[in-house]
């Protein structure tokens, strides 16, 4: 075992992680606001807004992030007239079409989650609320948003991590992350196993803390699913 | 070739996941943990990763077998063995999860009817398990198979040609990436359509003689 | 108040005038429309005719584009649904928050109150329908009819004109049912002024000032309990309803 090999290729997957995280948070915040403008469409009541929100869920999660991470990075700077828009030197970097095209992808299916989330709501306690008085904007602010948010962890925290596994595409379109600095060491040095190993770890110690993480908050944020066994529950208590 | 790839990833991930959903079950401690262990790697690293590592792992595994019997000069994995193999494995620690939530959905009762009629295990599995486990993780694999096409999408890398690798030999050699690419997207998406009228049909099969609630 | 949902006219006109103090059994069998004319009052039902007045205030209705009705002014409708207080069937007490949480709540964030005030009344309230040592628990560690108290409670703390009780005591448990109309009695007792959807006779007879019996979405009788409970009514109907329920 090339101890002195292993340190070195180790040191430098490590260095490129920053910008895996960095492609990761970038594009999980955007697709975040991305999906609830999604949602808020899909939820709205008006038609045309709820078949577009649809069409574009059924677009982005039915085809694969390969696909749509080759049309924007290659697709977009083919047009002149794209060229020629303010937006291209945004669009000329790896980088951004990189995130964007993640940001696209999971807001697709972030939008999926926050949906069923708010569908989830028990809807007595809706009423409750504006049998109280509550004005729309204080009901979304202190009855829906908090137990949405609760409803919708789990399935946020697979889809954050699921972002991360994502991430290691950027490889393909020219970014300098996690796995394309280990195929570039195999490439160097025709050592397969050992970089592609201990990329694979850090990826999935990565991931093993964001699950852990997320786990904490969920226990965090449910003291009301703890204690005492139910006893006598209503219907739509809960 | 997408079709295909994908068909045969899915079934060897539906061996390994019964094999790794079965040691969960087992009630063995070290059957548990060697499941969640594996559960727990192929869910926590990229599907690009695997693929790379087993294409080239395989090929140099081959190889150096090769070698050992005097064989000179590289051997290599064919990619769609090598895809099918990676996408399968991811799949299975998936699809495990998915078998087990249906094994533990089946109703005891039943089993007990059927131990109570005498039947042995290998009978039980095979009359009473196997279909009401299919029936019940109908609605995940059709999640599970879509997920497994657009996986096969990253086979492209190895240079297998399938959808993917022949939108993008098309958009390289006219130039014209934008249109290529969004038509190889709208395949998949025609993909996508017919196997959930598949699945649809699928489940509706599996279902016959059960009643749905409130029908 | 008219209401229909598609092409079932479910309340055909019903009227209601209480005075203050008054505490009003609305009863009928299922279908019969009562539930629905009280959840009219505070337009968690929208009627399709008819008008909410409270204390002399109107609440003000106008008619959209596509002919549904809705309330004009939403502040109003807001204002005027903090001096109703509901009780459920169903609780509905927010299950992210504690007991007393539940409380401050609408006090706190729809009336405005000074937080101070708000808690010490709430933890006063929780006394007085006796669960106050559960002010820190969460509702799903109540049982059914320690929730509906609660829930009274939570109504009460935002100081009602009017309490509306949607069949209070349909989704407990029987061995419950008497500590919650324990408290609804306490409240009849002090004079508020109630309007309360049951099934439980007993309550109706005993404790309210005037009973209304809804017939398939119209009021087929309307009196004092001793009145109508004795064979005063000339309803057969009503006859019939009650003997089916003492049974």
């Amino acid at each position: 075992m090339d101890t002195a090999f292993l340190l070195d290729t180790f040191l430098r997957l490590i260095a490129a992680l920053p910008l895996t995280l960095e492609v990761w948070a970038l594009s999980v915040v955007l697709g975040g606001f991305v999906a609830l403008g999604v949602t808020a469409a899909r939820l709205s009541g008006s038609a045309p807004l709820e078949w577009f929100a649809r069409a574009y869920v059924f677009v982005f999660r039915g085809t694969p992030l390969l696909v749509q991470l080759f049309v924007v990075y290659y697709g977009l700077a083919s047009f002149p007239a794209v060229r020629a828009t303010f937006l291209w030197p945004l669009l000329r970097s790896a980088f951004f079409c990189a995130t964007l095209s993640l940001a696209l992808c999971t807001a697709a299916y972030q939008s999926e989650i926050f949906r069923m989330a708010v569908a989830g709501i028990p809807r007595g306690q809706i009423e409750a609320a504006r049998a109280c008085g509550m004005s729309r904007w204080v009901l979304f602010r202190r009855v829906i948003f908090p137990i949405a948010l609760r409803l919708a962890l789990p399935a946020y925290a697979t889809e954050l991590i699921s972002m991360v596994k994502a991430t290691a595409l950027v490889s393909l379109v020219t970014l300098w992350d996690v796995m394309s600095v280990s195929l570039k060491i195999r490439n160097d040095t025709l050592v397969t196993y050992t970089p592609l190993l201990v990329a694979g770890a850090i990826y999935f110690v990565v991931n093993f803390l964001l699950a852990r993480a997320l786990a904490a908050l969920e226990y965090v944020l449910s003291p009301h699913l703890r204690g005492r066994p139910l006893f006598n529950r209503a219907p739509d208590v809960l | 070739m997408t079709l295909m790839v994908a068909t045969v990833a899915l079934l060897i991930g539906a061996a390994i996941g019964a094999l790794v959903a079965s040691a969960k079950l087992s009630g063995s401690r070290w059957g548990a943990a060697i499941g969640d262990a594996y559960a727990a790697v192929f869910r926590g690293v990229p599907e690009l990763l695997v693929i790379y590592f087993v294409y080239f792992g395989s090929s140099g595994l081959l190889s150096g077998l090769g070698h050992l019997v005097g064989f000179e000069g590289f051997l290599g994995v064919p990619p769609f063995l090598a895809g099918a193999l990676a996408v399968g494995v991811i799949s299975g620690a998936y699809q495990a999860e998915l078998y087990r939530g249906a094994y533990l959905a089946i109703a005891k009762g039943e089993l007990e009817a059927a131990r109570a009629c005498g039947m042995g295990p290998m009978l039980m599995f095979r009359r009473i398990v196997t279909p009401q486990v299919i029936r019940f993780s109908l609605p995940g694999l059709n999640n599970l198979w879509q997920v497994a096409l657009k996986d096969s999408s990253l086979i492209s890398v190895t240079g297998l040609t399938e959808l993917m690798r022949a939108s993008q030999v098309a958009a390289g050699s006219t130039r014209q990436p934008f249109t290529f690419y969004i038509a190889g997207g709208a395949l998949y998406l025609v993909l996508t359509v017919f196997s959930n009228r598949l699945f649809e049909f699928a489940e509706k099969r599996a279902a016959r003689g059960t009643r749905r609630a409130g029908a | 108040m008219r209401k229909r949902f598609g092409a079932v006219e479910v309340l055909k006109g019903v009227s209601l005038t209480a005075q203050t103090g008054d505490v009003i059994s609305i009863l009928g069998a299922s279908g019969s429309g009562k539930s629905t004319f009280l959840r009219c009052i505070n337009l968690l039902e929208t009627p399709d005719d008819g008008v909410v007045a409270v204390a002399g205030e109107t609440l003000q209705m106008r008619t959209r584009r596509d002919g549904r009705r809705e309330a004009a002014d939403n502040r109003q409708l807001d204002r005027m649904r903090s001096e109703l207080g509901m009780v459920f069937q169903s609780f509905n007490l927010w299950s992210h928050m504690t007991i007393l949480e539940n409380l401050i709540e609408a006090p706190i964030h729809v009336q405005k109150r000074p937080r101070a005030e708000v808690v010490g009344e709430a933890r006063a309230l929780l006394e007085k329908v006796g669960i106050g040592d559960k002010a820190s628990h969460y509702p799903a560690h109540l049982s059914g009819g320690q929730q509906q108290r609660a829930a009274i409670a939570r109504a009460l703390a935002m100081r009602p004109k009017v309490m509306l009780f949607d069949e209070p005591t349909s989704a407990l448990d029987p061995e419950l049912v008497g500590e919650v109309l324990r408290v609804m009695r306490k409240l009849a007792e002090e004079g508020r002024t109630m309007l309360v959807v049951t099934h439980e006779m007993g309550f109706a007879r005993d404790v309210s000032s005037r009973v209304v019996f809804l017939h398939q979405g119209l009021v087929e009788a309307e009196g004092p309990p001793a009145e109508l409970f004795n064979g005063g009514s000339n309803s057969e109907r009503f006859g019939k309803f009650i003997a089916k329920q003492e049974r």
